[in-house]
């Protein structure tokens, strides 16, 4: 295979050779109406920014901030800039100064991309600060139009200007492409990181091609797929999987029209490939359970007869074995009753395949779409790795499992349970921090800090972060993840976070789902002020005590867990927010942070005279002002089985 | 957007009685191209009175209303001064609650049809075209407003937030040359408000609409306007910028009492 194009810019080259005028590259809902771009489009638009930061005086090696919502006018930017032989540095869209000032001093850009006028301006505030940035583009004109400066660009305007320096120097273009090789950086891609400031990944472009291509390959993924590019575009899936695949593959990116809209959006489209992190399938299952709990009765029943079934069903496939000829009839009729509208409500019913990774997934959430006939599948991967080390086979699915490496990888567990692994996707080192480089590869062994261990059919099981597993004080394994994925299968909680190392017993914060619950009190007719208020009503312990021992009974079946079954919980006064660094960007609970902010709660927790417990709290709005409250939490008790 | 010269709207001592109640009494005001203007005053001062005098619902007793320069005959209809070019929201929703916001929206592009009913019927040729050209100029204000996920939703299920917006972009479609805003913020939440007077002022500045609205909200008024006009029991008592507004003791009077009062 090593004549297929190695580099991104050469890979876009190709396919505006390869593919008619008619076939769409990327989609983007604008007006109201679907507009098209076909591969020829999307070169001529990378050509035309890409020369028009090179009359802007970008360099070899230059880095470009780029910041938004998918856009199509950003993928081209990112593309342009590696045209030059530059990097894109993706940022995440709800990140607040700080970190933004960080990311962007630390990778020491030029030039920044960003999406609209909101974004524009945090820009601006970073430029009055970090010199080194020289001029931000923005896409979308709207409130940017009356600000005149010299180092503020439309997209459009330096478009024009690549025009006409391409009429100057017709060679330029070609020549700075034939230029960028395989093993050059394409992107720098910070991960939010659980502890500390973020880490710049270094990747090339042979990386993301040769993960790109064994995604497609697995699958049996061809140019006819349609996605929906609606991550955020600093994530390695999003890269992966609406830019590195879409190159590689010749497929249709499309992108929403705005981020409220993309449920919809979706089911115009009816894309044939997810690719998506767990929460979002959370946030979906939350959705449909809030529908059914507002439709009639006969609904209700209906629905949770025929999952029951679904359940069933999908037990039998997943093992492999034969499904009783009666529920198979009653599977087809659930399909025609309420699956197939499901499923096509959700825009779904297209669907080849669909991947779930970045974090591990409930199993409860995960067989919930098997049964209803999604092929749902697991992955794992990092940043680190371009998130290609392994991934489940159809036919070999295992709620629990992340299937076996993927091919070229090699994973190997140490000694102290740590995965470790080879991939084609393990990343060059840190930007400008070796030290963490050499901490994570060793001999070209990525360090995963994920503890698991590989099972008898060769999957990996991924159980925990390796510094998150620990023991209760009676030597109980304890998974806090593991148990805290198994809550989040309730639609009424939003988070969890587990507590045990080096307790009796497992405590658990519980953050409720606003929506949900606000709408499970409505139909009750509870009273309720605000989220703190609602979360502390007797009858919202109640509520989420019946989801904890539904939780307890399952951990009651496993002979290793059956001790970390959850004795006291109480409710968050507030959302964790990633503005507060109590979880990343990436929805990831930082667990270190909260132990430290929240110790009182802790203590409370392991307190049994206690049943009640104050708190002071600060928190960040977006526009970064702060306030303080003070709240009193209830800490209640939980049956065991 | 201090733009002096001809106003667009001149009212003249403008009077008006309800039965024995005289609602307005000898009030004068201009609107002037480009500018947003404020007309606020306590409960019963006359507000939306001289909102509806401005937009020919009522018919004042006496004065006079000149509009781009032309004086406004005393047999005109609402419809043909909006014709003219006026538009306006309602302080109560005025939105037609079964229709879809993208039908609410292209009611108010009505004004601009030209095919009659019979050729849009049957949906051919120029009707055809035409209805897809309003769509279009519908689209742009759907995006403006940022409301394109409730694009097909029915007005009756939106939250009321939305469905004022859906009410200004209603008069947005209409392209009016003075646009008349009735508490286009009336309970809302700070969200909201926020919300609303960014897209007000957006309509201003990068659209280039002239606006004249009410409002109870004093710092969103404070805000955004250009000048305002108070009233109080039917009489104009101050006018100006909000800084001199703010400094006239009539004003201060009006709004806490006097003192002991």
């Amino acid at each position: 295979m090593t004549d297929l194009p190695m580099t991104f810019p050469h890979i876009l080259i190709d396919n505006a050779k390869k593919f008619p005028p008619t076939k769409a590259a990327m989609r983007e809902k604008d007006y109201g109406i679907w507009q098209s771009y076909s591969w020829q489009d999307y070169l001529e638009q990378v050509r035309d920014f890409a020369l028009g930061l090179a009359s802007l005086g970008f360099k070899r090696e230059d880095k470009m901030a780029i910041i938004g919502d998918n856009r199509p006018q950003l993928y081209w930017g990112l593309a342009g800039c590696q045209s030059l032989g530059g990097v894109p540095v993706p940022l995440y869209q709800d990140a607040i100064h700080k970190e933004l000032h960080y990311i962007v001093d630390h990778s020491e850009c030029r030039f920044a991309l960003a999406e609209d006028q909101e974004q524009t301006d945090k820009l601006m505030h970073l430029k009055d600060e970090i010199p080194r940035l020289e001029y931000i583009i923005y896409d979308d004109p709207r409130g940017l139009q009356n600000l005149k400066k010299d180092w503020l660009i439309a997209f459009t305007d330096v478009q024009e200007m690549g025009r006409k320096f391409g009429k100057e120097y017709p060679d330029y273009f070609m020549d700075e492409v034939n230029a960028v090789k395989p093993d050059d950086m394409s992107i720098i891609g910070y991960t939010s990181g659980t502890t500390g400031n973020p880490k710049g990944v270094m990747i090339t472009h042979r990386m993301i091609a040769d993960c790109s291509r064994g995604f497609l390959e697995w699958d049996n993924l061809n140019e006819k797929e349609n996605v929906m590019a609606y991550l955020p575009m600093a994530w390695i899936g999003d890269h992966i999987f609406s830019y590195g695949q879409a190159f590689c593959s010749g497929f249709t990116v499309n992108c929403p029209e705005s981020t409220e809209t993309v449920v919809n959006d979706q089911k115009e489209i009816g894309p044939t490939y997810i690719f998506a992190p767990p929460r979002i399938w959370e946030n979906i299952l939350t959705q449909i359970m809030i529908k059914i709990e507002d439709s009639a009765w006969i609904k209700r029943k209906a629905f949770a007869y025929f999952m029951k079934v679904a359940g069933r069903v999908e037990k039998k496939r997943i093992a492999n074995e034969q499904v009783p000829v009666g529920d198979n009839i009653l599977y087809q009729l659930g399909w025609f009753l309420i699956y197939g509208p499901l499923v096509d409500n959700l825009g779904m019913s297209k669907i080849k395949v669909a991947y779930t990774a970045g974090e591990a997934i409930g199993p409860e959430i995960f067989e919930f779409y098997r049964s209803l006939g999604v092929n749902l599948k697991q992955l794992y991967g990092m940043t680190e790795s371009c998130a290609y080390v392994s991934m489940q086979k159809d036919g070999e699915i295992d709620s629990e499992s992340v299937g076996p490496p993927a091919p070229g990888v090699k994973v190997k567990i140490a000694d102290n349970g740590e995965v470790l692994y080879k991939s084609p996707g393990n990343f060059l080192g840190y930007y400008k921090n070796p030290e963490a480089t050499a901490e994570t590869l060793e001999d070209g062994w990525l360090h995963s800090g994920d503890a698991g261990y590989m099972t008898e059919q060769g999957h990996l099981k991924i159980i925990d972060r390796a510094k998150d597993v620990n023991k209760l004080n009676d030597g109980t394994l304890f998974a806090p993840k593991y148990i805290e994925n198994k809550l989040k299968f309730s639609p009424y909680i939003k988070e969890a976070v587990a507590h045990g190392m080096n307790k009796d017993y497992v405590g658990v914060f519980i953050d409720i789902d606003y929506g949900a619950v606000a709408n499970w009190a409505e139909r009750r007719h509870i009273a309720f002020t605000s989220y703190t208020d609602l979360a502390q009503r007797p009858q919202v312990y109640e509520l989420i005590r019946e989801a904890i021992l539904k939780v307890n009974k399952s951990l009651s079946e496993d002979k290793r867990l059956k001790n970390s079954q959850i004795k006291r919980y109480l409710l968050f006064h507030k959302e964790l927010n990633p503005d507060d660094g109590e979880i990343t960007r990436t929805r990831k609970v930082r667990r270190g942070f909260i132990a430290e902010k929240y110790g009182s709660l802790i203590d409370a927790l392991y307190d049994p005279t206690k049943d009640s417990v104050d708190v002071e709290a600060t928190f960040t709005y977006e526009d970064g002002q702060t306030t303080t409250m003070k709240a009193t939490l209830k800490v209640s008790d939980v049956d065991t089985f | 957007m201090n733009e002096k010269g001809e106003p667009i709207l001149l009212a003249e001592n403008i009077s008006i009685t309800f039965g024995g109640l005289k609602a307005l009494d000898n009030v004068s005001l201009k609107i002037y191209p480009g500018e947003i203007l404020a007309i606020i005053g306590p409960n019963g001062a006359g507000k939306t009175t001289m909102l509806n005098i401005l937009n020919g619902f009522y018919k004042p007793d006496e004065g006079r209303i000149t509009f781009e320069g032309k004086k406004r005959s005393r047999h005109m209809k609402p419809n043909h001064i909006a014709a003219q070019g006026i538009a306006r929201t309602f302080q109560n929703l005025a939105l037609f609650t079964g229709m879809s916001a993208l039908g609410n929206i292209m009611v108010g592009r009505t004004m601009k049809m030209h095919s009659n009913i019979f050729s849009q019927g049957i949906y051919w040729g120029f009707s055809r075209k035409e209805e897809i050209e309003h769509r279009k100029a519908v689209e742009r204000i759907i995006d403006f407003l940022q409301i394109e996920n409730i694009r097909r939703t029915p007005a009756s299920m939106l939250p009321y937030g939305l469905r004022k917006r859906v009410e200004l972009a209603r008069a947005l479609a209409a392209e009016p040359k003075l646009l008349l805003l009735d508490e286009p913020m009336a309970g809302m939440n700070l969200e909201e408000k926020e919300d609303i007077a960014r897209f007000i002022l957006d309509a201003n500045e990068e659209l280039g609409y002239t606006i004249a609205l009410i409002e109870h909200d004093m710092g969103v008024v404070m805000d955004i306007c250009d000048r305002i006009v108070v009233l109080d029991f039917g009489k104009k008592i101050a006018e100006g910028t909000p800084d001199e507004v703010k400094a006239s003791p009539e004003v201060v009077k009006a709004y806490l009492g006097t003192a002991g009062g």
